[in-house]
């Protein structure tokens, strides 16, 4: 592999080369939009939120006096007769995942000026998104029908109803705000704001397709949250 | 509104730009910069009054608008501070203040100085204003997202000043918060109080954000032509690295808030173990108090380095200017405050001493602690050595900075007392804790607001302040404030505890009982001095000695730019080109004492001057 060249920019080999590059005028991160440079760092700090309630939680529930439910009874369905550990979390986990293939598709087609695909692809992520918000409301309703409340638990500690309630709410509260962006940018593809670089709403910024990558990137992290979210409620 | 943008074409002419300043003998590539990676910003001009001064784009007007709010609330967070002297020092004229008023406002003083006025200030003020004009940058990167930053602490600060009017006022828990009290009967505010007291701060962090993004990405990726990393004036440094901090501690003082929240509202017990409240259970079991002081403390002392490295960054220019020399050390300086910006995560627990953790864990603390002293002990030998055979210029700005120098040394050898677990269990909450952070944290980054003030004034409005009244106003600061803070290193050696709303008739206290009469006078002396700032801002906006254009003779681009004071887009046609560190002072050969950021090497052919 040759040595990448963005927008007039010859990168040094070496670590010095390294430092050379990251220090030199301009830019830090060479052919970097500032929107996605943006993200990163914001998705960093999120990063930070969501380890501080991860973190909390295990603390809460390595604390507890009484305890813990078991979550395969917890969060088990019962089915055509027959109890399923798990099945709507993995239903849930199934279908967010497979969202973050299409955001990634549409993408792909977005850099290809494929406007069509791309905004379909765009959509269809959104109604992941959407699938996944109303199976975690069909969740939230269930354990509220069986008596799990924030402040009170049927199975065990009472701390577990209000990091679960807490955790995935926040969790839920950044996959719904992905959604609308979703439809928002959904729309903007299917009208060509981005073929045709128009300025968006609220900024002098013009229309680019890497905004949607830019989406991609916070819907991809939604994603890698509900893996540890998923990996710390429903396994441990 | 497309007539509303201004689509620079300027790419192509600064690109033909680089082939020097036209003196004959120059070798072309001498002064060659290379060209342009990133098309130049259009930015939303505002046309009538609401969008030129109330929502606007502008970062300066955006900076200035931060700055007056944070003075506002930082008065009254001074008002409130003279209560609590008037209480300590003289009860008997007090006798309109209950403990729990007294409570309260130690609480509110604590959390306004802190987050609500240093913080702001130093960020969103001095960070909005300085940080696209010393970068070479047209405006922030996102100016919309960048007002309602702006916006959103201002509804922060509203929620913040609507808890004084709320049944039972605003919380008495203390600055730091700490569950069960906070949120039980018994604690002055512990209804409404508290609850606006969390959403306040959540909305602070949410608004924080969006300008930390901002000010980020402007100096990551928005810089001008030829300004490397290394050729950052220190004060871009500064705010830079004390922004990432913000952007990694912020969360942990939102997802306090929020769980303590919830703890208030929803009755859950993230914070609260089983517990009595006047004698009957309550709903509570099984949380854990001390996990809300590692979340409130991992946030917590990150802040302290978040109102310090910005003063660090702002101090080193002032000095540098003033004293007409180079920074000594600019890469040590550099490498000092991400150094302290890193390690500030990792000393957290030395404030939880007495908490009851395990003392492994303070062991470990008070390590890591005095290693920070290294960075910030090179840092001030640096600032010394920098003024060290300077032609040091001794103005209202230059005793600023050298009463922030001795401040901060008086703080930061204390703090080397108190971070050691054995000296700090027994002075821990007592009088010596509080003139070891308000000498830090307080008056030394103060010192480093007014010098910044009285140096950059000139740039925001055109006209000098007077020199006159600004050194009056430093001498009664000055003073003042170490005959506040130093008697109370004494009071706290003999133990008299912080937080008491009165001494009672504890006998080892009668020697406290003069000298707290003293320290209220003088704080409310050096109060009283804080409106010379102000009325000195006031008359000189009108009637100050116009500034003209660099009146100080400084080398960084702010005082580069095409009108002064700047407009919007702060450098006219075409954004400035640098080619040399910000710091190039009394260079020998050179015809003036100094060199812009902006003059090419082939026009200071003669002079022995550092390749930077």
């Amino acid at each position: 592999m040759s040595d990448p060249k963005i927008e007039g920019y010859e990168f040094k080999p070496g670590f010095r080369g390294m430092a050379d590059d990251t220090g030199s005028d301009q830019t830090m991160f060479k052919g970097v939009h500032w929107g996605k440079a943006m993200m990163w760092i914001f998705l960093l700090s999120d990063t930070f939120v969501f380890s501080c309630f991860l973190i909390s939680y295990m603390k809460g529930r390595g604390s507890t006096p009484v305890e813990w439910p078991n979550a395969s009874e917890v969060f088990g369905l019962h089915v055509f007769g027959v109890e399923v550990p798990l099945l709507l979390i993995a239903i849930m986990t199934f279908v967010l995942i497979t969202s973050s293939g299409t955001m990634a598709l549409a993408v792909k087609y977005g850099y290809e000026k494929n406007r069509k695909m791309c905004g379909w692809l765009i959509l269809a992520t959104a109604v992941g998104g959407l699938i996944f918000v109303g199976m975690q409301a069909f969740e939230w309703s269930k354990l509220i029908s069986e008596g799990v409340r924030p402040w009170e638990n049927p199975f065990g500690a009472p701390q577990f109803g209000g990091f679960f309630f807490m955790i995935t709410g926040f969790h839920g509260t950044h996959v719904s705000i992905g959604v609308i962006f979703l439809f928002i940018y959904a729309y903007k593809t299917f009208a060509g704001h981005y073929d045709e670089r128009k300025r968006g709403w609220f900024t002098t910024m013009k229309g680019d397709y890497v905004e949607i990558e830019i989406l991609g990137l916070y819907w991809h992290f939604v994603d890698l949250v509900w893996v540890f979210i998923f990996a710390f409620f429903y396994l441990w | 509104m497309p007539e509303d943008f201004n689509d620079n074409k300027t790419i192509q002419a600064q690109s033909s730009e680089t082939m020097g300043g036209g003196g004959g003998a120059v070798t072309p590539d001498k002064d060659y910069v290379r060209p342009a990676e990133v098309s130049d910003q259009d930015l939303y001009h505002g046309h009538s009054f609401i969008t030129k001064w109330v929502f606007c784009q502008d970062a300066k007007v955006i900076g200035v608008q931060y700055f007056l709010l944070a003075t506002f609330t930082g008065i009254v967070g001074l008002i409130l501070s003279w209560l609590m002297r008037l209480q300590l020092g003289f009860p008997e004229l007090a006798s309109f203040m209950t403990a729990e008023h007294y409570y309260q406002f130690v609480t509110m003083h604590g959390m306004i100085m802190v987050v609500y006025f240093l913080t702001a200030l130093f960020l969103g003020g001095f960070g909005n204003y300085l940080i696209p004009l010393m970068c070479g940058a047209r405006d922030m990167v996102f100016p919309y997202v960048n007002m309602i930053s702006f916006w959103m602490f201002f509804v922060a600060v509203g929620v913040l000043m609507a808890s004084f009017f709320v049944p039972g006022g605003p919380t008495g828990s203390g600055w730091t918060l700490y569950p069960p009290q906070a949120i039980l009967e018994g604690t002055p505010g512990s209804g409404m109080g508290i609850i606006l007291m969390l959403v306040s701060l959540a909305l602070f962090v949410i608004g924080f954000t969006m300008g930390g993004l901002n000010y980020l990405i402007t100096v990551l990726q928005a810089r001008t032509r030829g300004m490397t990393l290394m050729r950052m004036p220190l004060t871009v440094w500064g705010i830079f690295t004390a922004t990432v901090l913000a952007m990694l501690a912020f969360p942990a003082l939102l997802v306090s808030a929020i769980m303590m929240t919830l703890d208030k509202i929803l009755g859950t017990s993230f914070f609260m173990p089983t517990i009595l409240q006047a004698g009957e259970v309550l709903d509570y079991s099984g949380g854990s108090p001390i996990l809300f002081q590692h979340l409130f403390w991992f946030f917590g002392h990150p802040e302290v380095y978040i109102v310090a490295l910005p003063a660090f960054g702002i101090v080193s220019d002032l000095i540098s200017v003033h004293s007409r020399k180079n920074i000594f050390g600019y890469r040590m300086m550099v490498w000092a405050i991400v150094g302290i910006g890193a390690l500030s995560f990792f000393v957290w627990a030395h404030h939880m001493y007495v908490s009851g953790m395990n003392p492994w864990f303070g062991f470990f603390f008070a390590t890591t602690t005095l290693i920070i002293a290294v960075p910030t002990a090179m840092k001030v030998y640096n600032w010394i050595l920098t003024l060290w055979r300077g032609n040091i210029r001794i103005n209202t700005v230059m005793l600023w900075c050298l009463g922030f120098i001795v401040t901060f040394v008086n703080g930061g050898i204390t703090g080397i007392f108190l971070g050691n677990v054995t000296v700090d269990v027994p002075l821990s909450d007592t009088y010596f804790v509080i003139a070891h952070f308000h000498m830090v944290m307080g008056i030394a980054p103060l010192m480093v607001i007014m010098g910044a003030v009285y140096h950059w004034f000139p740039l925001v409005a055109g006209r000098m302040l007077s020199e006159k009244l600004g050194k009056w106003h430093f001498w009664f600061t000055f003073l003042g404030a170490y005959s506040i803070y130093f008697p109370m290193h004494y009071l706290g050696f003999i133990g008299v505890p912080r937080r008491y709303f009165e001494m009672y008739d504890s006998p080892y206290i009668t020697s406290a009982v003069g000298m707290n009469e003293f320290i209220s006078t003088a704080a409310f002396i050096v109060g009283a001095a804080q409106f010379i700032l102000i009325y000195n801002i006031i008359v000189s906006l009108k009637m100050g000695k116009p500034a003209g254009k660099n009146p100080w003779k400084a080398n960084s681009l702010e005082w580069h730019t095409s009108t002064v004071p700047p407009e919007h887009g702060n450098f006219g046609d075409k954004l400035p080109v640098v080619h040399r560190w910000p710091y190039d002072f009394s260079v020998p050969g050179a015809k003036e004492d100094f060199i812009p950021q902006t003059t090419p090497p082939s026009e200071v052919i003669h002079t022995k001057i550092e390749k930077t």
